[in-house]
């Protein structure tokens, strides 16, 4: 017991600490859990390496899986701000003045991602792309008051399975559109498909096969001004692409992995989230706003709050309550470092090097289902071989082709395999010749 | 010691320009993107600059910043704790990071193992039969808790009659908030004076309308709700189901668990209980545990071991579907494993009684000069109220606190208490540490109240003018440059 903890004792007139949980009542108090001893921090770190070396990593293989969640290049700057004990152990900034680093840092971040995004106003984050999906469905419903929401039939499973969570809720109904020859958004289905009752339309480029979808362009003028377009990007393609803010996104997302945060296994991450100025008090999440304090020096303060919880409690636009805000700082310091020539530059990389990827399939004369369709670093190949073998040819060359579609996207064709392989500017040629050699075998 | 901020006048990052330094893999191979025109980017607008300017940059914010690394940090309900630094260097292992979430099972067997084992210590800790690690922080497990009791009454074909969630007045925003998403309309039940919920008005509110009652416990005020059990029977008795607010975890951890109590339904924050550093805000993670009955309604993939290997595909047959994209905060959860795993039941036994001693010497000492509703025992936190015989706003006093370098506690929370200052000392402080921030309150209730109008006055910025900041916001630069734009309009 430490010096502090006996004096303190001594000034509650106790002998010992358990007289404080004397109001427990008897019949559930617990004698013993039953958790294993305790360790030093050697044992422990000498542990946690035995259960880290279990672990085949990213970089012990050729990998080209992506499909959500991405391998690119992390500067070692992004890590050490973040590890900036002020940073990092911080509360939620409710005591602005001693937290204006913080604050001022994800205005920045906002201000940053509001450029990328072509979107006037972004929150302070999201937890993932999925679950900003879900906000924004529900943000549409809001604002429209409607109650169906419509999303491509391709996303990936897990963010329509959050998205439905979040829809049922809030009562509403999710309904699908299909692809075109092109893979991209059927403009005459969404034309269908949009009634007195839809709130909004999603659509994202590029998309699940990776593919640029030219006709995202063209859905904002398809539904109007009364329901909400709802674009998914991936920020770090924006380098390159245009941003959703010029096809007329009402609202934005992403998912933030890509700008400088790793992979750990695909959390934490940061969902993008960015509105047009008129939406901004429909918009979740925490808010950092430009303010002055009252000598007339430029400040930062948490705005909007009485959209939250801890206010309006049951009428808040959401329960969110801590955010990602690290990672908010992450995407800051990463889109900081690179600047517009950086992030031009690895997406021409990541689209140049996908493009020589994409022509070595074609030597074997891989099917490639949407050959003629542009992507940014991500594509979808076939093959006329069972899983099994693909996996055991994949394995000889210690490679990780991508990603293996199933029967939960719609591909149950036996001895067919449908791989969504992706490409970063952290592929080696060591990479690609795996690639080819798995292709000679299974192509 | 008392800190002093750093003063910086530092530009908005998109304001310094310079010259990219930082290079990226491939840098010197040029590359040309064949892009359709329409989707072809012409500008950007984040500018270039050099790495050692955004390094001095951020670090210049930092110093700005006030974290449980600086000092005592007392704000109730947050459980400000320490955040050992050998959790950091594991989360940061090449083993751990470099992980994909789609990687075959095969490949991430350590980290399979890492997150079952963390499952079967939270199911110890609770007392729960199963754990999903995958919400993402408080919120998002009360979100999940709430869409599998949406789900539990959907499959029992009771949903369209069950449509409330029964929640104390003292319960945190977040609970309401949560019911309202999954759909529940939210019943709201008072507190006695001695803080605790009132239980005859609780009977009342209960019904075969309800589908949960949700509290944490101890409650707001500190305070451990002593009719649980005689709740949990009569909530029971009514068909409905009992959620566990495990905001306040510490202030009983090993002295009792959820399920003696009579939870059918838990989340945790392991970035308050189980020292995870809070990060400005987050990442956290809130995982969710459950009796058998509602094992089947799980978020998937549930991770499960069969005495040799681990595995990532089991999809439990009634899932509410999933909450997050992939596991979860994976990095968050490995540093919570680590914490348990080094404290072990003594570690997290010691933990708990010194910061329920901690609270209640600030407590103690406190009710000298403060009232302190409730009963006097209090568990990791309590409530002191300025309200009424002339002392200052909760406001100001906390204002005065952080421009003396002591931070200040959480204010105006629980809203059942005026001028609330709602103090949780967790078991990370010395009592130099507390007697400063009593003695700094002491003194701050003796200023006059012309004091508080020019303060604070040490920090980067005086009062801010939220009011103004929200009423024409300016999330961001280009807003800020709009409004100025509209501003100059206007003059001409």
């Amino acid at each position: 017991m430490s010096n502090d903890l006996t004096d303190i004792l001594k000034e509650l007139n106790i002998k010992s600490p358990d007289e404080l949980f004397a109001d427990i009542p008897e019949s559930i108090r617990t004698k013993v859990l039953g958790l294993p001893p305790g360790m030093d921090e050697d044992a422990l770190r000498r542990t946690a390496g035995e259960y880290a070396g279990m672990n085949k990593t990213i970089d012990q293989q050729h990998s080209f899986l992506g499909f959500g969640i991405y391998n690119h290049f992390v500067p070692a700057a992004v890590a050490n701000v973040i590890g900036r004990n002020e940073f990092l152990t911080a509360y939620t900034p409710y005591q602005a003045e001693i937290s204006q680093g913080l604050m001022q840092a994800l205005f920045e971040y906002q201000s940053l991602v509001a450029e990328l995004l072509d979107m006037d106003a972004v929150n302070s984050s999201m937890y993932d792309v999925s679950t900003s999906l879900g906000e924004a469905a529900r943000m549409a419903r809001n604002i429209t008051d409607k109650d169906e929401f419509i999303v491509p039939a391709y996303i990936h499973r897990n963010k329509r399975a959050v998205l439905d969570n979040y829809a049922k809720g809030a009562g509403i109904k999710i309904r699908e559109i299909g692809f075109d020859e092109r893979g991209m958004i059927d403009l005459d289905a969404l034309g269908n498909a949009i009634n007195d009752n839809t709130a909004g339309v999603y659509a994202e480029y590029p998309n699940m096969f990776g593919i640029i979808d030219t006709n995202v362009s063209k859905i904002k003028e398809i539904i109007g001004e009364s329901r909400m377009f709802v674009a998914g990007v991936n920020p770090i393609s924006l380098g390159v692409l245009s941003p959703p803010g010029k096809f007329g996104a009402d609202i934005a997302i992403g998912e933030g992995q890509v700008l400088g945060l790793g992979l750990n296994l695909g959390g934490p991450v940061v969902g993008l989230f960015g509105t047009k100025e008129q939406y901004i008090r429909k918009m979740p999440g925490k808010i950092m706003g430009l303010a002055k304090d009252h000598n007339g020096r430029i400040a930062f303060s948490m705005i909007l709050q009485t959209r939250e919880q801890h206010i309006r409690r049951e009428k808040a636009v959401t329960n969110m309550t801590s955010n990602q805000a690290l990672m908010a700082v992450a995407a800051a310091v990463y889109l900081s470092l690179l600047g517009d020539s950086g992030l031009r530059k690895v997406g021409k990389i990541n689209m140049g090097r996908t493009r020589q990827l994409i022509e070595i399939a074609k030597e074997f004369d891989a099917t490639l289902p949407y050959e003629d369709s542009p992507v940014f670093n991500e594509f979808l190949i076939r093959l006329n071989e069972s899983k099994t073998f693909v996996n055991r040819i994949a394995r000889k060359y210690n490679l990780i082709p991508g990603y293996i579609l199933g029967k939960e996207y719609g591909f149950n064709e036996r001895n067919t395999v449908n791989i969504v392989t992706n490409v970063t500017e952290r592929n080696t040629d060591e990479d690609f010749n795996a690639y080819r050699e798995f292709l000679r075998e299974v192509a | 010691m008392p800190y002093h901020q750093a003063i910086f006048d530092e530009p908005i990052i998109t304001d310094i320009r310079g010259r990219r330094t930082t290079k990226i893999p491939r840098e010197n191979e040029d590359y040309d993107a064949e892009i359709p025109a329409i989707m072809k980017r012409d500008q950007i607008g984040l500018g270039d600059r050099e790495e050692f300017t955004v390094i001095r940059h951020f670090v210049r914010l930092s110093e700005m910043n006030f974290g449980v690394d600086t000092g005592f940090y007392p704000l109730g309900s947050c459980t400000m704790k320490y955040n050992p630094k050998i959790n950091d260097e594991i989360a940061n292992l090449e083993g751990f990071r470099m992980l994909h979430p789609l990687q075959d099972a095969s490949d991430i067997q350590g980290a399979l193992k890492l997150m079952y084992e963390l499952s079967e210590l939270l199911k110890k800790i609770t007392g729960m039969d199963e754990i999903t690690l995958q919400p993402l922080a408080g919120a998002s497990g009360e979100f999940t808790g709430l869409s599998i009791v949406r789900a539990y009454f959907e499959c029992r074909k009771e949903l369209e009659t069950r449509r409330e969630v029964v929640v104390p007045d003292s319960a945190h925003g977040s609970n309401p908030a949560s019911s309202h998403m999954a759909g529940f309309e939210v019943v709201e039940i008072p507190s006695t004076p001695d803080g605790t919920v009132d239980v005859e008005k609780f009977k009342e509110a209960v019904s075969e309308k309800t589908a949960a009652f949700m509290i944490t416990n101890p409650n707001t005020l500190g305070i451990f709700e002593d009719k649980i059990v005689e709740m949990a029977n009569y909530a029971h008795s009514k068909g409905a189901l009992l959620y566990y607010d495990g905001a306040n975890l510490n202030g009983i951890m090993t002295k009792t668990t959820p399920a003696r109590m009579g939870f059918d339904i838990v989340h945790l924050n392991l970035h308050k209980t189980f020292s995870t550093p809070h990060g400005g805000g987050g990442p956290g993670a809130g995982p969710v545990g459950v009796v058998e009955k509602l094992k089947d309604f799980l978020p998937y993939p549930m991770i499960t071991f069969d005495g040799e290997r681990y595995y990532n595909d089991y999809i439990p047959p009634k899932t509410i579907g999933k909450v997050a994209s992939f596991y979860g905060n994976f990095a968050v959860l490995v540093r919570a494993w680590a914490y348990i795993r080094m404290m072990g039941e003594e570690g997290l036994r010691d933990a708990c009684e010194t910061a329920v001693a901690n609270s209640n010497y600030m407590r103690k000492r406190i009710q000298e000069f403060m009232q302190v509703p409730g009963k006097p025992i209090k568990k990791h936190e309590f409530v002191a109220s300025s309200a009424g015989s002339g002392m200052p706003k909760a406001g100001d006093i906390a204002k005065h606190l952080i421009d003396n370098g002591v931070h200040a506690p959480t204010i105006y929370f629980p809203l059942i208490v005026p001028e609330a200052l709602m103090i949780e000392p967790t078991e990370s402080a010395t009592k130099a540490e507390m007697d400063l921030f009593i003695e700094t309150v002491r003194q701050t209730l003796k200023l006059p109240k012309e004091t508080f109008e020019s303060e604070p006055r040490n920090l980067k910025v005086t009062k801010i003018d939220d009011v103004e900041a929200s009423k024409n916001p300016k999330p961001t630069m280009r807003m800020a440059r709009k409004s100025n734009l509209r501003l100059v309009q206007q003059v001409i």
